[in-house]
């Protein structure tokens, strides 16, 4: 996976300002050049489970954003007293831990939601965005960095949830966050809901060709075949 | 012939690829060569197999609410469910670790192929989300639960297998520059889904 070219990044020693082009860059990086989804391949388990309505992926992409910019905070905080031998269970412990408050917070305020997503949320645990972030980024950099590198990750993966839900939802059940949007005059000429986008295959489809349309887009992306 | 039903249903019907979607990452990135894909594939089987009965008799015995009877019935109002996740990734971390020494001593070619995605197994979605399913599902007994355990290792293995037979032969067509690589994986295993689909409401 192309997760290495990403280490490379090593944050200067003198003192840069809070907000400077460099990391600006790191969260705008993950949204389009450096998607985690749709390039570093990370976290597609759970991107195209949730997907069949907007509702649940703006939870799920709330649940990422928690664990991986705290994640990458405090595992930045700790990278220099963690041994490289058991770095990997030292992670996941932690995240496991940020997970389960995610996990009770969801059971005690959105009940129904925390059904719906049900196994997905103890899934964030081994999304491979919040592993691979941790592992290529936090390790290396101090906490400022980490926490911009965590938030425009979770950005990227929440946008590309949110695109193939939208287009999920609109497409299936012609509603858009449960409202219809889909006009009754258009089912009335005949107009039929495509059952076929709420399926689970349909997700890959959607994604494969979001892909397509990006890599169009952005041709320094395209893989030597 | 409960557990016939279970075993199929997890390999076919309930595929942990097709049907959710778990375990993408090492499928896309290690699914180039049929070789290594076969040798992840029993290496998710292995793992699937052992640690879901391992996580079923922690869950039963340990964690669910009076689970911890046995010991004495004071505990009978103890309720460990929310350590459950903590649990579940620590038996797994450790056995990964244990497959990782056993794969080294035994086929060191096989080794030196899986490189990074042997450790990665631990963060393989699948094997969590087994043992999350097991919990889910509540299953009756120890055997219900390994043979969920190693029916959806199989299925897991089998679309791996399969995925990369089919890359291995589209390199030589022509696909649009930019589907290349990973779009096309992406839309294959949404065709083969559609196909898997078939297998829905099978009951035996």
């Amino acid at each position: 996976m192309s997760t290495e070219n990403t280490t490379a990044q090593v944050v200067k020693k003198e003192k840069e300002p809070l907000f400077s082009a460099k990391r600006r860059k790191l969260i705008t990086d993950p949204l389009n050049d450096n998607n985690p989804v749709t390039v570093q391949v990370l976290g597609i388990c759970s991107a195209l489970a949730i997907t069949v309505q907007v509702k649940p992926s703006l939870f799920m992409f709330g649940g990422v954003l928690f664990v991986v910019t705290l994640g990458n905070v405090i595992v930045s905080l700790i990278r220099n007293l963690i041994p490289s031998r058991v770095r990997i269970i030292a992670q996941l412990v932690i995240v496991a831990a940020l997970v389960i408050i995610v996990d009770l917070i969801l059971k005690a305020y959105a009940y129904d939601m925390s059904k719906q997503l049900s196994v997905f949320v103890g899934l964030i645990i081994t999304n491979c965005i919040v592993m691979g972030r941790l592992e290529a980024f936090a390790m290396g950099n101090k906490w400022w960095p980490s926490l911009l590198d965590g938030i425009g990750n979770a950005l990227g993966y929440g946008l590309i949830l949110v695109l193939v839900a939208t287009a999920r939802e609109i497409f299936g059940s012609g509603t858009f966050l449960g409202y219809q949007v889909i006009p009754q005059a258009l089912y009335d000429v005949g107009y039929v809901n495509n059952g076929l986008m709420i399926l689970p295959p349909m997700a890959l489809i959607v994604v494969g060709i979001i892909i397509w349309i990006q890599r169009a887009r952005n041709t320094k992306l395209i893989e030597a075949n | 012939m409960e557990l016939v039903n279970i075993f199929v249903k997890s390999i076919f019907v309930e595929n942990m690829i097709f049907a959710y979607f778990l375990g993408m990452c090492s499928y896309l990135a290690v699914s180039k060569k049929v070789k290594t894909a076969l040798g992840l594939g029993m290496a998710v089987i292995f793992v699937l197999g052992l640690t879901v009965p391992i996580n079923y008799i922690l869950e039963n015995y340990l964690l669910k609410e009076g689970a911890l009877t046995w010991l004495s019935p004071d505990f009978k109002s103890v309720d460990l469910s929310f350590l459950s996740f903590l649990m579940f990734i620590a038996v797994v971390a450790a056995f990964v670790q244990l497959v990782e020494m056993a794969v080294e001593k035994f086929s060191p070619s096989l080794y030196a192929s899986l490189g990074i995605f042997l450790p990665l197994i631990a963060v393989n979605c699948s094997i969590l989300g087994g043992a999350l399913f097991m919990q889910q599902r509540d299953y009756p007994s120890l055997a219900h639960a390994t043979v969920f355990g190693l029916g959806s290792g199989i299925g897991w293995m089998m679309a791996i297998v399969f995925i990369a037979a089919i890359r291995e032969k589209i390199r030589y067509s022509h696909i649009p520059a930019p589907l290349r690589g990973l779009g096309i994986a992406f839309i294959l295993t949404g065709l083969m889904g559609i196909a898997f689909m078939s297998f829905m409401g099978i009951k035996l």
